[in-house]
């Protein structure tokens, strides 16, 4: 079995606020993080897919149409938007990362072709806060 | 005569903006700006490297202590952007679009009044990890 990892990036504006809170708890739960009028991440994405090398091309999958799928289910939805406004299927979900990352796997995993399996999401709010998640857990 | 030597801080801040110039159509800065334009706003981590040059101290081998840089940094940029919308929460881009270009200008002109006069600063700011500008040029 072999992981093989592609790396994405997207900009993008967001807050955490829970709406069924005051503003006041909001601020004592999420702080800086909670500002109305949003702030904003460079986010880093790393998709793994597991798998055996193809015996005639040596690919676990051909990376470049890993890349085509991220783009078309995640980057082009999520890249310079705002994430609690402008995202469909993050509607009604806390704009967390750890959330974000479960959104985005369960974007990608019916576009995931038989023969490899989705691994794990690994995301980067910022270069020193990342979330991974694996799928749910038998 | 002393040796003049240059040194460097880095702070980052995570905020939303979007470029628009409201003289122009939306069509307009939509063509200019393409994605950035985005109505509801996006966002980047920042990183920020302040330059400061001048000469050794003899007494303390400083050119300037980097805990005061640090200090005046977060009291004088990060405090104000961290976590802002930089349109809409900050008094210095209500009539200045928030550009990495002009954002590094502001840096410079918060910070140098209040630096000696003996130093002379430089301003980098990261925008993205690919997209970065210095000020002034030298």
């Amino acid at each position: 079995m072999v992981y093989l990892t592609r790396q994405e990036h997207f900009n993008a504006a967001h807050k955490l606020y829970n709406p069924n809170w005051s503003r006041e708890q909001n601020e004592e739960v999420f702080g800086a993080c909670a500002n109305e009028n949003w702030h904003g991440h460079n986010y880093n994405l790393y998709v793994t897919v597991k798998g055996e090398p193809h015996p005639e091309t040596g690919f676990v999958f051909d990376v470049k149409k890993l890349s085509v799928i991220i783009n078309e289910h995640v980057i082009k939805h999520l890249d310079h938007r705002n994430l609690n406004l402008d995202v469909p299927f993050l509607a009604g979900k806390l704009c967390s990362t750890e959330n974000l990352a479960i959104a985005i796997w369960n974007q990608l995993l019916p576009h995931i072709p038989s023969g490899v399996q989705l691994h794990s999401i690994k995301l980067y709010e910022t270069p020193r806060i990342y979330v991974e998640y694996f799928g749910k857990q038998a | 005569m002393q040796k003049r030597v240059s040194v460097y801080r880095k702070e980052h801040f995570n905020a939303a903006h979007r470029l628009h110039n409201p003289a122009w159509s939306a069509e307009k800065n939509k063509a200019v700006f393409g994605l950035c334009n985005h109505e509801n706003f996006h966002g980047h981590n920042y990183e920020l490297i302040v330059k400061v040059t001048g000469a050794i101290d003899p007494d303390t081998g400083y050119v300037i202590d980097l805990k005061v840089l640090s200090d005046l940094v977060k009291e004088l940029v990060i405090d104000r952007f961290d976590h802002k919308n930089l349109n809409l929460d900050t008094a210095e881009f209500k009539n200045l679009n928030p550009s990495a270009e002009n954002i590094a200008v502001v840096i410079y002109e918060l910070l140098k009044p209040r630096l000696g006069e003996q130093y002379d600063l430089q301003i980098r700011l990261y925008e993205t990890e690919r997209n970065f500008v210095e000020y002034p040029v030298q």
